[in-house]
């Protein structure tokens, strides 16, 4: 069985859907094991959901140097 | 006294510090706003601008992004103003429904629904959005970075990689840290 450890990273790459078919099911078979990596997936699930729901936006980093070049030219 | 009255002013402006602390946040209230992103990154960028031009005038009693919000509410206040003028003027019409059946019924009863889900929900969403960004912002910064880069920009996990000279597992670790603050972030500030 995988450890705590590797479920997370399995689980957090899944919110990502960068997970391949084998982690998916060795996740799988942690989470029907173990409930504290059952609580953090759907935890985390829900914060997919909350972030996709709130339409974040933020200035590239590219973006950002440009303002600040304006900003201390002023 | 002088000092005295220099250590009771709590707030000081940092403009060199602007773009790193607050554009994102503001981005964010923008764009709740005016639904566009790019007008939104305009307003941003001119609200910097009118805060560097009337630094002097500011009194220390607001905390500087409140001060700055101040601003940018005045921004989108005036790029609605200027849309309105372009159209020629805003048009209002308001019908008595005519209905029979709804006869004798009084405009009260036909503003909006403050029970909305619809409204509601944008507006929770808007609020929520800002709550994330205060703590996105609270992250050390090469989390926050390669967070956003992964949640909202939807970079993949080899281009963010080959960016900041990381391997997937650092980025990894790093994503699984920064979501868990997060998490606990929101659950004192939000829920």
């Amino acid at each position: 069985m995988i450890s705590c450890e590797k479920a997370a990273i399995i689980c957090n790459k899944t919110q990502y859907k960068e997970s391949s078919f084998w982690e998916k099911l060795s996740l799988r078979f942690h989470l029907a094991m173990c409930k504290t990596c059952s609580k953090f997936t759907k935890q985390n699930t829900e914060f997919t959901n909350i972030c996709d729901k709130a339409n974040l936006h933020i200035f590239t980093e590219e973006e950002k140097a440009a303002m600040k070049q304006q900003l201390e030219q002023k | 006294m002088t000092h005295l009255s220099n250590t009771m002013t709590a707030h000081q402006l940092q403009p060199d510090k602007w773009v790193d602390l607050y554009a994102d946040y503001l981005f964010n209230y923008a764009v709740a706003r005016v639904s566009n992103a790019e007008i939104a990154k305009d307003l941003v960028q001119e609200t910097f601008f009118a805060g560097l031009n009337s630094a002097k005038n500011y009194k220390g009693d607001a905390a500087e992004r409140t001060w700055l919000i101040a601003i940018l509410k005045r921004k989108v206040i005036d790029h609605y103003r200027k849309i309105n003028s372009n159209k020629g003027k805003a048009e209002v019409r308001i019908n008595y429904n005519a209905s029979s059946d709804s006869d004798g019924d009084w405009l009260e009863e036909q503003v909006a629904d403050p029970y909305s889900k619809l409204e509601n929900a944008a507006m929770e969403n808007a609020e929520l959005g800002l709550a994330i960004q205060e703590c996105i912002s609270k992250l050390p910064r090469k989390q926050s970075l390669v967070f956003t880069m992964k949640t909202i920009q939807g970079i993949s996990t080899e281009d963010i990689c080959n960016e900041l000279g990381i391997n997937p597992s650092n980025l990894w670790v790093m994503i699984h840290r920064a979501r868990t603050a997060l998490m606990g972030c929101l659950n004192q500030n939000w829920y």
